[in-house]
C-alpha cells in the first residue's frame, strides 16, 4: 500500500464510458441487461420536479449544510471531489491529485475553463479562500479538521491548489464532498461579513445548474449553466424543487404525476412498496454510501445503576428483536448493523461479536447482573410515527426480558433538550458517518466529546480509555491498512462493551420516474445527481 | 321502583345502558380474555378482520392483536372518562355552590374566573396542558378534569340561586345553622339530580378529548386507548382500514351510549319533565 501511495488519477470518463458500453452491450447480448440505462445516449432537455423536505433554511451551502440544502445546493455549488458508491474520489472541479509518499502533501489539479455562474473565471484562489478562510471560519465539520491537521493550503499556480498537513490524516481524501467542502466564489465573499452577505440570497457556484428563483413556500427553480465546465452537461433544463409539507399530499402529488422524484425520506416508511410498484415508478436505495444513516439506542451510562453494567447492556442487546425491527417497523428498509461502522462506511469490520434475539440469554445476562427491577424509560424521538412503532416494539422487547420499562414522549424541542443533557435513560438517535470513521463514528464514541447542548456527540457518557486511544490513533495511522488493523480492533472492543445500542443502518429509498435516467450516480445521491441525469 | 319504572320507558335509554353495560363488562373482563399485553406483537402484521380466529378484528402495523387492544383500551377510556368527570365535579361543584350561596363581590369574583376559563377553547387548553405536563395519565385526567369544569360550576351555582330562597333553607337559617350546614345538608343534596345527569354525559365528552389527545400523539404511551388506535391507524386506512375503524366505531358506540343513558336519567330524575311529554 506504501509503495503505491504516488498515484495519478486522470480524467478518463469517456473511457470509462465506452468500456462500460462494451460490457452494456456484451451483457445485453446474453439477454441480462442489468445496466440498460447506461447504454442510451443522455437526451438533452426536460424538466424534473423534484420533492424537497422540509423546506431549506438557506441555500447557501457553505453556511448551512441542513439535508434539504444540501439536496438543491450540491447541483448549484461544486467541490474539488465527488465519491462513488464505495467511496473512492473521482474528479469534480479537481481535473485530478497527488498525495506525497509520506502521506503529508495533497496536490490538486484544477479543471481548466471553469466559470462562475456570474461568468467570473474559477481559479486556485477561489479554492485557497473557500478552504483556508471562509470554510475555517464557518464550516463545522471542516474546521476543526483545518485547524487540528493543516499546516497551510498554498496556491502553486493558477490551477493547482497545495494542502500540505501537519501529520498524515487518511480522512483528508474522503473530505472534500459537496456539502463538506463547498467552493464558495472569492471575489464575492472576501472581506465581507460572510453571514450577512446578501449574495446568500442568491447562492452562486460553479455547478451544472443555476439559482433562478425561490418562492418561498412553493418551489425552489434551477436552470441549466449553459456555460458548465464538463462539455455536454447538465442534460436537464430546469429542475422545480417542490415544497409539499405533508408526507401523504407528497405521496399523491407523485401519484398525480406532479412530481418526478421522492427524495429519501419525504414519504412515509409504509408507503414506499406501494409507490415503487407504480406503473413507471423506479426505487433505489443507493446514493447514500456517503452518509450511511446509522441508528441505535443510546444508554445514559453516566447515569449508573444497571445501564452502567456491561453485562445488562448486553441482556438488552439480546432482547431487542432487531429483526422485527427492520422487517416490520421499517418495513424491510434497512439491514443490520455488527457494531458502530456501518458496512457502507469506510474501515468496517464483520469480525465482531454477534448478537441475536435470544430472550433466554437476556433474562439471564439482566439477572447475572444484579438488576433488581429499578424502573427505565425509553425517550421516543418524536420524528413520527415509524419511531413511535419502534419505540413500542423495543419496550414489548425489554419487558419480555423482565425489564421494568416504560415510555416517555415528548416533542422535537423537548427531545433535543432532555438528549442534550442526559436527562433520559435510553433514547434513539440516528447520525450520518460521513465516509470515514474519524469524522463520523468516532465523535459518539470518545470521552473529549461528552458534551452538554448537543444531542449528537457522546450523549451517553461512555469513557474507555483504550477506544479514546485507538480512535485518536486510527485517525492519523499513515496507511490504509494500519488505519483497518486499528479500526478493527476499536470495532471488537465496542460491540463487546456495547456504549449504544445498534439497531439498524437506516435506507432511505430515492423513488423516480423510469424515465428520470443516471439520477443517482455517486456516495450522495440527489444531491449531485442532476449533473448527469437526463429525461427520456 | 318509580324511578327504574321512567327510565325504561325511554327505549333509547336502556339501549344505551346495554351498551354501556357491555363496554363495561369488556373493560372488567379484559385480563380474563386476553391475559397478554395489548403491546405484544402476536402475529402478521395487517391481518384483515374476520379471517383468522385468532385475530377475530384483524392485527395492526405491528401485528398486535386488534381485539386485545380494544377491550383493553376500554379499560383506559372507561377509567379516564369517570376520573377526569369527578376531577371536573370536585372542581366545579364547590365553586358553583359558593358562588350562588354566598352571591354579591364573591358571586361575581367566581363567575368572572369561570368565564375566564369558558373563554379559552378547551382542546387547546387541554394539549397545553398535557404538552407542559409531559403526557402522562395524571396529567391528562387533570388537564381533561380543568378544562371541563366551567359547566358544572354554572349549573350548582343556578341549582343554588333558586333553591336557596326556598322556605326550608330560610327556616335552617331561622333555626341558627351553620352555612356549611346548610349548604351540605339542605342546599347540595336536592342539586345532585342535575349533577349526575351532567357528569353522566361528561364522561361521554371526556373519553372524546382524551381520544383526541392521544390521537395527536399525546396520550400516556403506555396505555392502550383507544384514540391512540385510531391514531396509529390513520396512515394506513387506505390499505388497513379496520386499524382505526374498529377503535373509532368503540369511542362512537360508548359516547352514543353515555349520550342516551344520560338523556335517560334526566327524564327518570326530573318526573314533570317525563311527565310532561306524555
Amino acid at each position: 500500500m506504501t509503495s503505491a501511495i504516488r498515484r495519478r488519477v486522470g480524467f478518463k470518463q469517456t473511457l470509462a464510458f465506452k468500456a462500460t458500453l462494451a460490457l452494456t452491450t456484451a451483457i445485453a447480448a446474453l439477454g441480462l441487461a442489468p445496466m440498460g440505462a447506461l447504454a442510451q445516449t443522455p437526451k438533452a432537455g426536460g424538466t424534473v420536479h423534484v420533492v424537497v423536505q422540509p423546506e431549506p433554511p438557506m441555500l447557501m451551502q457553505g453556511l448551512n449544510q441542513n439535508g434539504p440544502t444540501n439536496m438543491v445546493a450540491g447541483n448549484i455549488y461544486e467541490s474539488l471531489l465527488r465519491y462513488d458508491e464505495k467511496l473512492t474520489p473521482m474528479p469534480s472541479l479537481a481535473k485530478s491529485w497527488e498525495v506525497s509518499a509520506d502521506s503529508k502533501v495533497y496536490t490538486f489539479k484544477l479543471q481548466e475553463g471553469v466559470k462562475w455562474h456570474d461568468g467570473k473565471p474559477f481559479s486556485a484562489d477561489d479554492v485557497v479562500f473557500s478552504l483556508d478562510k471562509f470554510h475555517r471560519e464557518v464550516h463545522p465539520r471542516w474546521r476543526p479538521i483545518v485547524n487540528a491537521q493543516v499546516e497551510k493550503i498554498e496556491k502553486v499556480d493558477d490551477l493547482t491548489v497545495k494542502i500540505t498537513l501537519k501529520q498524515p490524516f487518511g480522512p483528508m481524501i474522503t473530505t472534500q464532498e459537496v456539502a463538506s467542502a463547498p467552493m464558495i466564489p472569492k471575489h464575492i465573499y472576501e472581506g465581507t461579513d460572510y453571514r450577512a452577505n446578501p449574495a446568500n440570497n442568491t447562492p452562486m457556484g460553479t455547478g451544472p445548474f443555476k439559482f433562478k428563483e425561490w418562492k418561498k413556500g412553493s418551489y425552489i427553480h434551477l436552470v441549466r449553466n449553459p456555460d458548465y465546465w464538463a462539455k455536454g452537461k447538465p442534460a436537464l433544463d430546469e429542475i422545480y424543487w417542490q415544497i409539499i409539507p405533508d408526507a401523504a399530499a407528497r405521496a399523491v402529488a407523485y401519484e398525480t404525476g406532479k412530481v418526478d422524484v421522492l427524495t429519501g425520506g419525504s414519504v412515509d416508511v409504509y408507503d414506499v412498496q406501494r409507490l415503487a410498484k407504480l406503473p413507471n415508478s423506479c426505487m433505489t436505495t443507493k446514493g447514500w454510501e456517503m452518509f450511511a444513516p446509522h441508528a441505535w439506542m443510546t444508554v445514559n451510562i453516566a447515569k449508573g445503576g444497571p445501564l452502567a453494567n456491561k453485562q445488562f447492556r448486553q441482556g438488552m442487546m439480546y432482547a431487542i428483536d432487531r429483526e422485527f425491527g427492520k422487517d416490520v417497523v421499517w418495513d424491510g428498509l434497512g439491514k443490520l448493523p455488527t457494531g458502530p461502522i456501518s458496512s457502507k462506511t469506510k474501515f468496517y469490520s464483520a469480525d465482531v461479536p454477534k448478537y441475536t434475539y435470544d430472550v433466554a440469554k437476556a433474562k439471564e445476562l439482566i439477572k447475572a447482573s444484579g438488576y433488581k427491577g429499578e424502573p427505565l424509560k425509553i425517550l421516543a424521538l418524536p420524528y413520527g410515527e415509524v419511531w413511535s412503532r419502534w419505540a413500542e416494539a423495543i419496550k414489548q422487547n425489554f419487558a419480555d426480558a423482565g425489564i421494568n420499562i416504560a415510555i416517555e414522549t415528548t416533542d422535537v424541542p423537548g427531545w433535543t433538550q432532555k438528549a442534550s443533557n442526559g436527562d433520559f435513560d435510553l433514547t434513539f438517535n440516528f447520525l450520518y458517518q460521513l465516509g470515514d470513521p474519524a469524522i463520523g463514528v468516532a465523535r459518539n464514541y470518545i470521552s473529549t466529546n461528552i458534551v452538554k447542548g448537543n444531542p449528537f456527540g457522546n450523549q451517553g457518557a461512555y469513557v474507555n480509555p483504550e477506544v479514546d486511544k485507538l480512535f485518536a490513533e486510527a485517525a492519523i495511522a499513515p496507511t490504509d491498512a494500519a488505519r483497518q488493523e486499528l479500526y478493527n480492533k476499536v470495532q471488537k472492543v465496542l460491540v463487546e462493551d456495547l456504549p449504544v445500542l445498534w439497531l439498524l443502518e437506516m435506507e432511505f429509498p430515492t423513488i423516480h420516474r423510469c424515465n428520470v435516467k443516471n439520477l443517482v450516480t455517486t456516495a450522495i445521491g440527489v444531491n449531485d445527481g442532476f449533473r448527469d441525469a437526463w429525461k427520456e | 321502583m318509580n324511578f327504574l319504572k321512567r327510565f325504561c320507558r325511554n327505549r333509547g335509554a336502556v339501549l344505551g345502558l346495554v351498551i354501556l353495560l357491555a363496554v363495561v363488562a369488556f373493560a372488567l373482563l379484559a385480563p380474563t380474555l386476553f391475559p397478554q399485553s395489548p403491546w405484544r406483537p402476536v402475529g402478521r402484521p395487517f391481518l384483515a378482520p374476520f379471517t383468522m380466529e385468532r385475530f377475530p378484528l384483524g392485527t395492526d402495523t405491528l401485528g398486535r392483536n386488534l381485539a386485545s387492544g380494544l377491550v383493553h383500551g376500554a379499560r383506559v377510556s372507561l377509567m379516564i372518562g369517570v376520573v377526569s368527570t369527578l376531577v371536573a365535579l370536585l372542581i366545579g361543584v364547590p365553586l358553583g355552590a359558593a358562588a350562588g350561596y354566598a352571591g354579591g363581590f364573591v358571586d361575581d369574583a367566581l363567575m368572572r374566573f369561570t368565564e375566564f376559563f369558558q373563554t379559552i377553547p378547551s382542546f387547546a387548553l387541554a394539549i397545553v396542558l398535557v404538552a407542559i405536563l409531559q403526557p402522562q395519565l395524571g396529567s391528562i385526567v387533570l388537564a381533561i378534569g380543568v378544562v371541563s369544569w366551567p359547566p358544572v360550576a354554572r349549573l350548582v351555582r343556578g341549582e343554588v340561586l333558586s333553591l336557596k330562597s326556598r322556605e326550608y333553607v330560610q327556616a335552617a337559617v331561622t333555626i341558627g345553622q351553620s352555612t356549611p350546614r346548610i349548604i351540605f345538608s339542605q342546599v347540595l343534596p336536592n342539586t345532585i339530580a342535575p349533577i349526575i345527569v351532567m357528569g353522566s354525559l361528561m364522561i361521554g365528552s371526556a373519553i372524546l378529548l382524551e381520544s383526541a389527545l392521544s390521537f395527536l400523539g399525546l396520550g400516556d404511551p403506555n396505555l392502550m386507548s383507544w384514540g391512540y388506535m385510531v391514531g396509529a391507524g390513520r396512515t394506513r386506512l387506505l390499505d388497513a382500514w379496520w386499524i382505526s375503524f374498529f377503535p373509532g366505531f368503540a369511542i362512537f358506540l360508548t359516547v352514543l351510549a353515555l349520550n342516551l343513558a344520560g338523556e335517560g336519567l334526566n327524564d327518570a330524575l326530573n318526573p314533570r319533565l317525563a311527565r310532561g311529554r306524555e
